[in-house]
């Protein structure tokens, strides 16, 4: 039935049916923490045999892979800002001869490459280039205290100057809208509380991919079946880190027991605040969000939309049964016009 | 020390020149080498005006942040044939119990070929259709597809047996075939009235199936989809009854049209109104086909009013209605698929509803710092 | 560090998260500077004047660790009074020679050492002298004087003030365009964090030896580090990333034509005429220092080589090993091929036709040779250059006639054989062999078995003298497998050593015997099968043992994870702090303990002072940390041993747009250069046409590819991350140049030309040298004409000239050009590096090695000293 939204962290193999299971499993993404060094995106593939997803140049700094696809489950997304980040004891470029920032024009002009990843939709260009630059100069939305020192980010030289790092990845949703709409049963829940496609069963009717509010699953193109993170089902089953977090040098990918993930970020954020970043925040650990709370969660140092984040995603078969009964009251009019058409005398 | 750059030095003036080419529509010269491989470019659409997008919205290098649907039009068609098997089902029991021969013959046969064209679509679209019995592995009420393939499964085989009862006539007299010849007109109208039963399911379930997605244009309006869709199976099929029937018993028809026009009418102004998600069934290639949507609703409605005696006007308002129902369909799919592919739909209303929390509750979002 | 170095750099990570302070210098903003609490932007070449700011910062402000440094370093020894520094002669150092462009070392000795200098520096230039000293110090005799007040005019103390006294904070942000606050930001942190309680450590990668002035960089480095009792001390130290898996290990047992397993030299025709006359140059009879015992060392070499055969009396067959008859280095090595000197060519798992220095030149080289074998994992352009290369496009080797007969054979890779890594910590790990090699590939070690056991047995019988070394090597090693694999252990087995008699493993090289009764292939490695243990096969988890992790693999010598750590103690043997404790001297029993192998004689008493005529280990007193030097201690004034100057001195690199603003003399005026009309130097001042190349570039590696690309480029995973070469240059630079992101460029330099995509990025910023604005281009060097990726190889850009101590490249700065749009093909391109070679001035010029001072219509004067 429709997965009500519970007050709290509820465990979703439990709700699914499973008997006493395993604790919930999941992702923790310090990008406190991330070097960009990609080795997530490398040994996933590896190890889930994941064809390679286009050999383009992007020009989205060093992000070639341009977003999560059918063909690639880990993504590392690559941000140039002029803005300064906690940890910098001084200015990086303080002192050169620079004229103002060109990452907002490049950014934008990222925005416009294609790359042919051999999935749909895959990673289309974008629509409008704006909100590229606006990722790199700021919105504001990222007024918020903190995000720029006192007396700091000298916008005339680019005397500031920060490259957020972060490995994007299947959230693993509490409310799981890919799952809840499958309509073959192809997607499901495993005991560790983690969502998988069952490649055997899939038969492509691409239900999940709109379905998705981060975007996440899509279709490969010519096997015509929806992929994405199982978070390594097949290690988890037996005990193992999965691929991406053990090939993490930095730990910035933590992977354990979701409780347990949760208290580690809780107190890796109060550091964080206290160390001078009050600009880290975290994104997906809270069970009450519109998805009951992911089962890979971040820490992120600017706005999830930066990232390629939906700021506050909604489960949508949250509204389905509301949804259900406009369809019945609209169902009742059709009947009812039908009858009324008919009645009076006959011509 | 200042990280000021060169005030007065030439460097200055030749980086405003250089920002100045980059801030030009398509970059100017300097964003022409990113746009190998004939990327579409800024703008939704080519000749359509870009909308302003509200001020200060981010996003990663402003891809898209959801997947628009993988549908190609075979599902905006299925949309369609289901509203028009759903419609025409409906005309033919009601003709069947008031005395309309032709108008329930064409209604019921219209029908079969509807539903039987759904059924095409609906399998042509899977990424693997040879698994389309997947579908039948399970009934999952959370999922708009799993009902839709039920709804189908008990709408299509009444439609389909109504449709063949209408081969009595053809049959000799004797013998078995006489006593079949006998039966089904019963048969017929049994499953005719089955069929009519389901229909009006077959006909609303696919406003929730596209409600039922992160697709902001089609989420938010899901109170709306299913009347606009329910009102368009209305029109779709008294339009095929014009198209089909002698003017004579065609009445009914006419009342339909004229119902599903208002129901339909009614839930297209309320979507219009439904703001920045609102936009794409104003703008861009949706709001183009529910423009000319509209136009020829209206003038399928005059004509099927006005051609009471004319069987030409009502052939051509007929076929009119039958044009508006597609475009209503094909409409709104683009709108979708257009909301989902530029982010500001998916960013600035979330944007906006988080705002609104933190400004009631001091709890605070989810993205909030430290949150 | 994060771009070349992801894995290590989690320990980097790991530090900051418990407090430590990252500080990155690099002309370009990398991932590594993300991470940095402190970013140093600097123009690409000028280290040593930014270090040397540091040293006349803290010799200056009397920050020095002073107990230490009067202790463990020379900073008290008193020099020759010969001695003249370069701030008196404008550059150049005494005893410069500019017939030969080298020095004269006599005059740089410690007082009453003049004898002891070399007076021909050439000979060490042409066998990269240099590299023999990583295992052990150049060699000093007898005794030193000190003056332990440092108030002499002529200890290395005062001479280091005098020498680095105009290495101001304002000097650096001439040279160097570090904004001063920036340098003092850096001043402070690193001697703020340097002491009794703290230590700061040095990080460098490989790039930082690619330099003219290389070696000078490092030493610069190691004299910082040693004023501020950094070495020998947890935390502390000058640390080496090398380029690669074992880099470390192919210098150990080095694939160099200089060396011998441990850091024996090559023996050079006609100073090593006699076996005695080599280990004699080796051991300098009476020198201090563990070095005493090269004879024993050189001994159990040649045993383990022929066996049997070597006897005393034939000096253990040393007629046998070949000789050195000047410089056989690899970039001579290819202007001999291109001379139609050389015949035949292995390349192993190397790719020179990307990734050495002057493409062109190597490709050329390839191109004029009989047979050339190239055994790789993967068909690389080193194998295709005679059909897929530039100079087929430019028609300079025409596929049908080029003569070059290529054969190629497939390799297996790391994971497909076993054997052992020696990373930069001296550390030897054993691999396990996981999968088999597919088709026709093999090991390294099969293949040279094999091969030499084919050529014994096509020798067999021939009673040719020159064949005799062949014959008589000792070729026995068990094979094993359908392929009959040689035993890497009974390798690792041999170069460890045993005792011949009961073949029982050495423990350790002070079993070594200089009477033939053992053998040992490489003495620096013995101890690594002690006890007939494989030792650095030892895989116990860090948990299970001490933070020092003694159990995992085996380090040499001796197990030993850090050198000289006698220094982490005080004179008196106490740990300097109970932070930093390391290794002490134990009271009561009487010996050095600690957490790790003391790297001292393990009972020799703080308290020991060595007679006046001791020699060897002997000599050294209970003070000496730095038992591998001839006098113990750590050099800040190195008098042997570094062939351009015993102090580092900025000079600019060999292609600069600026003129030293230190000194008359431009460049290091001792670097190897090889003047040929295929080898030109873009001019720098004084020179004239210094402007037609305006721009500095550099290149290094990014994460996604490793060195030359064969490894990365093949492979779809990480092809596809970077999958095209790009530039990275400042919007500032962009913009003079018309350049646009993602748009094309090429860069020109009188060697070669190439192009790429353009990456506009704010993490390139020009820097400002007294108002005058210098740009950078930053390129990776991972792309050829072969792979799933291509890309033109940034290595075309650069020529040959090299390091005189070590003979490296100067692979990592020079000078370019750079236009927008894509370079002109075929033969118009050569029309246009002409064309800029014209414009340049270079036809037949040759850049000054010598440089005077800025005279009017100064162009390229070749050779005149100033002294006169």
């Amino acid at each position: 039935m429709v997965e009500i939204r519970p007050a709290v962290a509820v465990n979703p193999a439990e709700r699914a049916g499973y008997v006493d299971p395993p604790p919930r499993m999941g992702f923790f993404t310090d990008t406190s923490l991330c070097i960009g060094c990609k080795a997530c995106e490398v040994a996933c593939k590896e190890w889930n045999l994941v064809p390679v997803s286009g050999l383009d140049l992007l020009g989205m700094s060093y992000d070639n892979t341009g977003a999560l696809t059918a063909n690639s489950w880990r993504h590392v997304a690559f941000v140039e800002q002029s803005r300064p980040v906690g940890w910098q004891a001084s200015a990086p470029l303080a002192g050169t001869p620079t004229g103002a920032p060109v990452g907002v024009a490049t950014a934008e002009t990222g925005a416009g490459t294609v790359v042919d990843t051999g999935t749909d939709p895959g990673v289309p260009s974008a629509p409008d280039p704006a909100p590229a630059g606006r990722m790199v100069d700021g919105t504001q939305f990222l007024g918020m205290p903190g995000t720029e020192l006192p007396g700091r980010g000298d916008r005339g030289g680019r005397a500031d100057l920060r490259w957020l790092m972060m490995s994007d990845v299947c959230k693993h949703c509490t409310n799981a809208a890919c799952l809840d709409v499958c309509p073959t049963g192809s997607l499901f829940r495993t005991e560790f509380g983690t969502v998988v496609v069952q490649e055997d069963i899939c038969n492509g009717c691409g239900y999940c991919i709109p379905a998705c509010p981060y975007g996440v699953i899509d279709q490969r193109r010519g096997d015509g079946r929806a992929w994405k993170c199982t978070l390594c089902y097949d290690r988890t089953k037996s005990g193992r880190t999965p691929a991406c977090a053990q090939a993490c040098p930095t730990e910035s990918i933590q992977y354990g027991e979701l409780d347990e993930l949760r208290e580690r970020a809780r107190a890796r954020v109060e550091r964080l605040h206290a160390d001078g970043m009050p600009e880290a925040r975290l994104y997906g650990h809270d069970p009450t969000d519109g998805v009951g709370g992911d089962g890979a969660f971040f820490l992120l140092l600017d706005e999830p939309e930066v990232y390629g984040l939906p700021p506050d995603p909604v489960v949508t078969t949250r509204d389905l049964p509301r949804m259900w009964r406009w369809a019945g009251a609209a169902a009742l009019t059709m009947a009812a016009a039908a009858v009324a058409a008919f009645v009076g005398r006959p011509s | 020390m200042t990280g000021r750059g060169l005030p007065g030095e030439p460097l200055g003036e030749r980086f405003r020149q250089f920002r100045a080419r980059l801030e030009q529509p398509n970059g100017g010269g300097l964003r022409r080498g990113a746009r190998r491989g004939g990327s579409a470019g800024p703008g939704l659409v080519a000749g359509e005006p870009r909308p302003v997008p509200p001020a200060g919205f981010a996003s990663y290098y402003g891809r898209p942040i959801l997947k628009a649907p993988v549908w190609r039009h075979d599902i905006p068609a299925y949309l369609f044939t289901g509203g028009l098997a759903a419609g025409t089902a409906l005309l033919a029991a009601g003709a069947d119990l008031t005395g309309r021969p032709a108008l329930r013959r064409s209604g019921r046969l219209v029908a079969l070929g509807a539903v039987a064209a759904s059924t095409y679509f609906l399998i042509n679209d899977l990424g693997r259709p040879a698994r389309f019995h997947h579908m039948l592995r399970v009934a999952k009420p959370t999922s708009p597809m799993s009902m839709g393939t039920w709804i189908l499964a008990a709408f299509g085989p009444a439609a389909g047996l109504a449709a063949v009862s209408e081969a009595a006539p053809l049959l000799p007299r004797h013998g078995v075939s006489g006593l079949a010849r006998r039966l089904l007109p019963v048969t017929g109208r049994a499953a005719g009235l089955a069929a009519a039963v389901t229909a009006p399911a077959l006909a609303t379930y696919t406003g929730v199936l596209l409600a039922d997605t992160a697709m902001p244009a089609w989420h938010d309006a899901h109170p709306d989809l299913p009347f606009l869709f329910a009102g368009s199976a209305l029109v779709a099929g008294a339009g095929a009854g014009l198209v089909a029937a002698p003017v004579g018993q065609a009445g009914p028809a006419r009342r339909l049209v004229v119902a599903g026009a208002v129901v339909e009418t009614l839930a297209e102004h309320r979507i219009s109104r439904l703001g920045l998600t609102g936009e794409p069934y104003r703008v861009g290639p949706g709001g183009r086909m529910l423009r000319s949507s509209r136009l020829l609703l209206a003038v399928g409605t005059a004509g099927a009013l006005l051609g009471r005696r004319s069987r030409v006007l009502s052939v051509l308002s007929g076929a009119a209605l039958l044009a508006s129902s597609v475009l209503t369909r094909f409409g709104v799919f683009e709108a979708g698929v257009v909301s989902a592919r530029d982010p500001k739909y998916t960013v600035v209303p979330q944007r906006e509803r988080l705002e609104r929390q933190a400004s009631t509750s001091a709890g605070g979002p989810a993205a909030a710092p430290g949150g | 560090m994060a771009e070349a170095h992801p894995v290590g750099f989690q320990w980097v990570m790991e530090a900051k998260e418990r407090g430590a302070k990252i500080i990155h210098v690099d002309p370009r903003f990398t991932r590594t500077s993300a991470l940095a609490n402190s970013y140093v932007p600097i123009r690409a070449g000028t280290d040593i004047a930014f270090l040397g700011g540091i040293v006349h910062h803290i010799l200056e402000n009397e920050l020095d660790f002073r107990e230490y440094v009067l202790a463990y370093t020379n900073a008290a020894t008193i020099v020759s009074d010969d001695f003249r520094d370069t701030e008196e002669l404008d550059g150049l150092f005494s005893g410069y020679d500019p017939e030969t462009a080298s020095y004269d070392q006599r005059s740089w000795q410690y007082r009453g050492q003049e004898s002891n200098g070399k007076n021909d520096t050439v000979t060490e230039r042409e066998s990269a002298a240099g590299l023999r000293h990583e295992s052990h110090g150049a060699p000093i005799s007898g005794n030193t004087m000190r003056d332990e007040t440092l108030q002499h005019p002529n200890c290395v103390y005062q001479i280091l003030r005098r020498h680095y006294a105009r290495y101001t904070p304002e000097m650096v942000e001439r040279v160097c365009g570090v904004p001063r606050e920036k340098f003092e930001e850096v001043a402070k942190a690193w001697t703020e964090n340097s002491g009794r309680d703290r230590t700061t450590m040095l990080v460098y990668s490989v790039g930082w030896t690619q330099h003219t002035v290389g070696v000078q960089y490092i030493r610069t480095g190691a004299i910082i580090q040693l004023l501020l009792g950094n070495m020998g001390r947890p935390g502390g130290g000058v640390l080496a990333l090398r380029g690669h898996a074992s880099i470390q290990g192919s210098t150990d047992i080095p694939t160099l034509f200089n060396l011998l397993p441990g850091y024996l030299p090559m023996p050079q025709h006609e100073q090593h005429q006699t076996f005695d006359d080599w280990v004699t140059a080796i051991a300098h009879p009476g020198q201090k220092g563990f070095w005493g015992n090269a004879r024993a060392y050189a001994v159990n070499l040649l045993k383990a080589y022929w066996g049997a055969a070597a006897t005393p009396e034939n000096n253990f067959c040393y007629d046998h090993l070949p000789r050195m008859t000047g410089d056989h280095g690899t970039y001579q090595t290819v202007f001999n091929m291109i001379d139609g000197k050389v015949r035949g060519y292995f390349l192993l798992g190397q790719n020179p036709a990307v990734g050495s220095a002057h493409g062109r030149a190597q490709r050329l080289g390839l191109a004029n040779l009989d047979w050339l074998v190239v055994r790789d994992l993967f068909l690389i352009e080193s194998a295709t250059f005679w059909k897929n290369s530039r100079e087929v496009e430019t028609g300079e080797i025409v596929p049908e006639r080029c003569r070059t007969e290529v054969f190629f054979l497939p390799a297996a890779s790391h994971v497909e054989k076993e054997g052992t890594f020696t990373q930069t910590q001296r550390l030897l790990q054993w691999r396990e062999k996981a999968v088999d090699a597919p088709g026709d590939a093999r090991s390294e070690l099969w293949f040279f078995y094999h091969l030499g056991r084919i050529v014994r047995d096509r020798l067999a019988g021939s009673t040719r003298p020159r064949d005799r070394a062949l014959l008589e090597l000792v070729w026995d090693y068990p094979t094993h497998g359908p392929l009959a694999e040689p035993s890497a252990e009974a390798v690792l087995r041999e170069i460890n050593g045993y005792e011949i008699a009961t073949r029982r493993p050495l423990a350790s090289f002070t079993e070594m015997r200089d009477d033939g009764t053992t053998l040992g292939g490489c003495w620096i490695y013995t101890g690594v099968f002690a006890d007939g243990v494989n030792q650095a096969a030892r895989r116990k988890p860090g948990r299970e043992q001490s933070w020092v992790a003694p159990e995992w693999g085996w380090a040499w010598p001796a197990n030993r994870r850090m050198l000289y750590n006698r220094a982490s103690a005080d004179p008196e043997g106490r740990p300097w702090s109970e932070r930093k404790r390391y290794v002490w001297w134990d009271e009561q029993a009487g010996q050095w303990v600690g957490e790790d192998v003391p790297d001292f004689e393990r009972t020799k008493p703080p308290s020991y002072r060595a007679p006046e005529d001791a020699t060897g280990v002997a000599a050294l007193d209970g003070t000496d940390p730095f038992i591998m030097q001839g006098d113990g201690k750590g050099w800040l004034y190195a008098p042997v041993g570094v062939l351009d100057g015993p102090l580092p001195t900025h000079y600019e690199p060999a292609e600069s747009p600026v003129r030293n603003p230190l000194y008359g003399q431009q460049a290091n005026p001792t670097r190897k250069l090889y003047r040929r009309t295929d080898n030109p130097t873009n001019p720098s001042p004084p020179q004239q046409h210094s402007d037609v190349f305006p721009y500095v570039f550099t290149v290094s590696r990014l994460t996604e590819h490793h060195t030359a690309g064969a490894m990365s480029r093949m492979v779809h995973h990480l092809a596809e991350l970077q999958p095209e070469m790009f530039v990275e240059v400042s919007p500032e630079l962009a913009v003079e140049r018309g350049l646009t992101h993602l748009g094309w460029a090429h860069m020109v330099t009188s060697r070669g030309l190439i192009e790429a995509r353009v990456l506009v990025t704010d993490r390139m910023a020009p820097i400002r040298l007294e108002g005058r604005v210098i740009h950078q281009l930053w390129l990776p060097y991972h792309f050829g004409t072969e792979g799933l990726v291509r890309g033109e190889p940034a290595n075309d850009l650069f020529g040959a000239t090299l390091d005189p101590n070590v003979l490296i490249q100067e692979s990592k700065v020079a000078t370019c050009d750079v236009r927008a749009g894509r370079r002109p093909t075929g033969p118009a391109l050569l029309d246009l590096i002409a064309d800029y070679r014209r414009r340049a001035g270079l036809d037949g010029h040759h850049p000054p090695v010598v440089t005077a001072a800025e005279r009017p219509g100064d162009g390229a004067d070749d050779g005149t000293d100033r002294k006169e």
